[in-house]
């Protein structure tokens, strides 16, 4: 047995992993969520603003973290727009412009009444890295002259009155890595104390962690916390509960606890297999 | 034939026939589309009103909505989702080893990418930015209608100096030019990055970890896993500190601390891998809910096939 276990291959073990993702998805297996207090804490600093308040969406993401982030930037649209919030969508990375335009179609299929220009407008992508959060916090039309269909801002009633972002209520970000939530404390939550949350991928929680709750006033941290907060959304907004497009990370729970059982079984077996090669005197 | 052609023939075969039996049984892996017209209004200074111009948009509906007048099947769509799960496949192959249609579905990956990313920096900074406000007249003629830049802003033709600078180390001889508007570059970037560093990441930081060890309540009770979190996370800061304090040997007290040091830090990776171990799983399975519901229609989560 330990001789077998020591020479698996190790496409054997991509093929369990594959497997165990598989299964529960196939199977539609869903656990129940018991939401942490800084699931919560991004939660309040939503529903507490009063209704109609200005959020600036900065979500900075692309494709390859589609499956990470998308379920959460989701999950903010829908919350600010349950809450009639004025949405101010913007992105720090070139290929996050069509993940934008997902996030507006879903507001332009469930909350009909939300009128672009009005209650929402989508500012776009700059180029730049953290060049233009330094230049919009305090003169917006320096950096974003136009909407993306090439409007100027002070012909959209939204941004009409907008100098900088210094005058939003909340920023809502969504990072997976360089320019992101790093960046926005830096040049925009710290130094001129805008309320910020934000939703990173699992690789830069810990990294992210020490900012809150004084400089970000909470994180969602990978789709585990993304799943928590859908949980929150449903327990205050009974209607989602029969939507399905409302619980995409939810969803996504199912594989992510069957995998990682896997995953712990097989870093305990693996040890194993070293401590006993250690003392056969196979490992040197 | 050796053992593993065979097996790659054979999980071929079986793979195409799957493929072909769901696309010809159920219709898997095809898309449909309706056209929807939007109404915009566009300004013009000449007219007192705006114009109203009606556009079509084609959005892509539920497959059980395919018998309703206006949906059509999408060649071009059902290529795309093809292809796609081609990619996917493909990347996934890199699991069994390097091979042919792995380099090529990366090759993909990157190009277009980088494609993508140089198409939308040209037109929304070269164009828009930089033409836009060195030349609006021309601009508005040609390339942006609808620019309400008047006047050109010759403070533009900075960045076009440096970015011309910049493009110079591609010239035969003259590289050395380029070094200046790096140089700017970097030395701005530094300084920005210090102001940053310094209020959020050093004095706030120090400020946060500044924190009452023993927490009381309003009435004045003893909070015991406040208290117990706050003397962690200042334990933890003190020890990891003493790791990386050399100018005292790592000896008796301070060799004690900077070794809870390493494991404290050791704990740090451990969630962080853990973290990234959750942000692949969560790839993963996107891309098979993807392949699983888009394309082979196994699964229906959000109810796009009811009732077919």
């Amino acid at each position: 047995m330990y001789t077998f276990l020591r020479d698996l291959d190790r496409r054997w073990i991509f093929l369990l992993m594959g497997i165990v993702a598989t299964v529960p998805i196939l199977a539609g297996w869903r656990f129940p969520e018991d939401p942490s207090p800084m699931v919560r804490d991004v939660f309040h600093a939503i529903e507490d603003l009063p209704d109609g308040s200005r959020i600036f969406m900065a979500y900075d993401y692309d494709p390859a973290s589609q499956g990470e982030l998308h379920p959460m930037a989701l999950a903010f649209t829908r919350h600010c727009a349950l809450k009639g919030h004025k949405l101010y969508f913007f992105t720090l990375w070139p290929q996050g412009g069509p993940l934008i335009q997902q996030n507006i179609r879903l507001i332009e299929r469930n909350f009909p009444d939300y009128e672009y220009g009005e209650d929402y407008v989508n500012l776009g992508y700059r180029s730049g890295q953290e060049g233009p959060i330094k230049v919009i916090v305090t003169d917006l039309r320096k950096s974003v002259a136009v909407d993306v269909n090439g409007t100027s801002l002070s012909e959209i009633p939204m941004t009409r009155d907008i100098r900088n972002i210094q005058q939003m209520d909340l920023i809502v970000n969504v990072s997976a890595g360089y320019p992101g939530t790093k960046e926005w404390v830096l040049y925009a939550s710290t130094p001129y104390n805008i309320e910020t949350v934000a939703g990173c991928t699992g690789v830069s929680a810990p990294y992210l962690y020490p900012y809150y709750p004084e400089q970000l006033a909470g994180i969602l941290g990978a789709i585990k916390a993304a799943a928590e907060y859908e949980y929150t959304l449903i327990e205050e907004y009974p209607q989602l509960k029969d939507d399905p497009t409302a619980q995409e990370a939810l969803r996504r729970m199912g594989p992510q606890l069957v995998a990682h059982v896997t995953l712990i079984v097989l870093i305990i077996v693996g040890n194993t297999i070293y401590f006993v090669g250690r003392s056969r005197g196979d490992v040197t | 034939m050796k053992p593993q052609t065979l097996g790659w023939t054979l999980l071929m075969v079986v793979g195409g026939a799957f493929l072909i039996g769901r696309a010809v049984l159920t219709g898997a892996g095809t898309v449909y589309v309706q056209d929807v017209e939007i109404e915009v209004e566009i300004e013009d200074e000449a007219e007192e009103e705006a114009q109203v111009v009606t556009l079509q948009r084609v959005e892509q509906v539920p497959p059980n909505a395919r018998s309703e007048p206006g949906v059509r099947l999408s060649y071009v769509h059902t290529f795309g989702l093809w292809v796609a799960a081609a990619c996917t496949l493909g990347i996934f192959s890199f699991l069994w080893g390097d091979n042919p249609l792995y380099k090529v579905t990366e090759a993909i990956f990157v190009g277009s990418s980088a494609a993508y990313a140089m198409v939308v920096a040209f037109w929304s900074e070269l164009v828009q930015n930089l033409c836009g406000n060195l030349l609006p007249d021309l601009m508005r003629e040609t390339l942006i209608p609808g620019l309400k830049v008047e006047e050109p802003n010759l403070w533009y033709l900075v960045p076009l100096v440096m970015a011309i600078m910049l493009l110079w180390r591609l010239m035969p001889s003259g590289g050395w030019i380029s070094r200046w508007p790096l140089a700017f570059f970097i030395g701005a970037t530094a300084g920005f990055r210090m102001m940053g560093y310094l209020e959020a990441d050093f004095t706030q930081q120090i400020s946060n970890t500044i924190m009452p060890l023993i927490v009381t309540g309003a009435d004045g009770s003893f909070q015991f896993w406040a208290s117990l979190k706050n003397m962690t996370i200042v334990g933890s800061v003190l020890v990891c500190l003493t790791y990386f304090f050399f100018s005292v040997e790592h000896t008796g007290p301070v060799g004690w601390a900077a070794r809870l040091g390493i494991w404290v830090l050791m704990i740090t990776f451990g969630a962080s891998f853990g973290y990234t171990v959750m942000g692949r799983i969560a790839l993963l399975a996107g891309r098979l809910e993807f392949l699983f519901d888009d394309w082979l229609w196994l699964i229906d989560p959000l109810g796009r096939r009811l009732d077919m």
